[in-house]
């Protein structure tokens, strides 16, 4: 496929038609934060944290960088006032389930974001969804999915499926950002499948 | 459950794995609700993991993974049906079945639900009865509806 050259930041960048501006980016070493992107699973969108701003024929737009495809002379800022602001929004509304998070305390002090700005949430899931589709998309075990939607959507162990197949691979466990997924994993098996004392 | 049945709509649709809401709907629509078996029937002819029929089944709430009754009594709580005395009708349906919003009774004969907003303000106080609309209602016309549903 024939090479699409971009601006990003000021710098002139080639990227193959079809890849997304995050991927231009990261092959150019510029770094854009990013929670719900994995490299290996399809785009998602779920975080906003790889917002960017893009100006091609004279509009400014505000897209989602792991999900938006290049395209032949557009100009991307990956950092300007109005970028850092809304990563400190979104960083404090996740912050909000997941305070003591790592990679959200990371985020935090990057874009100053207070993580007392809104009221603590229940539920420390951020839905980035990288469990659930990890699980689908690379292992093909649909052993985690989403349930319910809006403030009420959780992830969920299907004990029929994760039973027989989660004790052998737990490869999703390094990826949840906030830890909440071994928490729903430890519930599942406590109640479905619990461990012969012995193995404890 | 008749299996058999759940088969039949589910081959209707050539175990297209894109069809899995409208199977879910005929399903729903037959038996009151989703049970697990059929859904796992659906999983496994449709070729559709089971997360995914669980997501689906959990986000539209025209579906249900509990049994619901033969008549689905829907009452409007909009703002236009809440000033006309939407609440005085629930309370009376409640004293009339003995159910809160959103159960069902023993024989499964009544499910009681509340909706948002039916879109036919000018009608109000309005209930939908298994998809039927009866308008203008006072609380004992109300109960004169249920009484015709056996």
């Amino acid at each position: 496929m024939s090479d699409v050259t971009l601006q990003i930041d000021g710098k002139q960048v080639a990227a193959p038609a079809g890849a997304t501006v995050l991927d231009a980016a990261s092959a150019a070493g510029i770094v854009i934060p990013t929670l719900c992107h994995h490299e290996r699973l399809a785009p998602f969108g779920g975080c906003r944290l790889c917002v960017v701003e893009l100006e091609s024929r004279g509009q400014h737009r505000l897209v989602a960088s792991c999900a938006h495809p290049v395209e032949p002379d557009l100009v991307v800022r990956t950092r300007s006032d109005k970028i850092d602001r809304i990563r400190k929004s979104l960083v404090e509304l996740l912050l909000a389930h997941a305070p003591d998070s790592t990679r959200l305390k990371e985020l935090a002090r990057e874009y100053g974001a207070d993580r007392d700005r809104f009221e603590p949430a229940e539920g420390f899931c951020v839905h980035c969804g990288l469990c659930v589709r990890y699980c689908a998309e690379i292992k093909k075990l649909h052993a985690v999915g989403f349930i319910d939607r809006g403030i009420r959507k959780e992830i969920s162990f299907l004990p029929e499926i994760a039973s027989r197949e989660c004790a052998g691979c737990k490869e999703c466990f390094p990826l949840c950002p906030t830890s909440y997924l071994q928490a729903a994993y430890v519930l599942v098996e406590a109640l479905a499948f619990p461990p012969p004392p012995s193995t404890r | 459950m008749d299996t058999q049945a759940i088969a039949r709509i589910i081959d209707k649709y050539h175990g297209e794995p894109s069809s899995l809401i409208q199977v879910l709907l005929e399903i729903q629509a037959d038996c009151h609700w989703l049970p697990g078996e059929a859904l796992e029937l659906v999983a496994e002819r449709l070729r559709v993991p089971m997360s995914r029929i669980r997501h689906i089944a959990t986000f539209y709430k025209a579906f249900s993974l509990v049994p619901k009754g033969r008549h689905e009594v829907h009452v409007c709580m909009g703002t236009a049906c809440h000033v006309r005395g939407a609440p005085r009708i629930l309370e009376r349906l409640t004293d009339l079945t003995g159910l809160q919003p959103g159960e069902t009774d023993l024989e499964l004969k009544v499910t009681l639900e509340t909706v948002n907003c039916l879109g036919c303000c000018a009608l109000g106080p309005v209930m939908v009865v298994n998809g039927k609309t009866h308008g203008k209602l006072s609380p004992a016309a109300a109960a004169d509806v249920m009484k015709t549903y056996e």
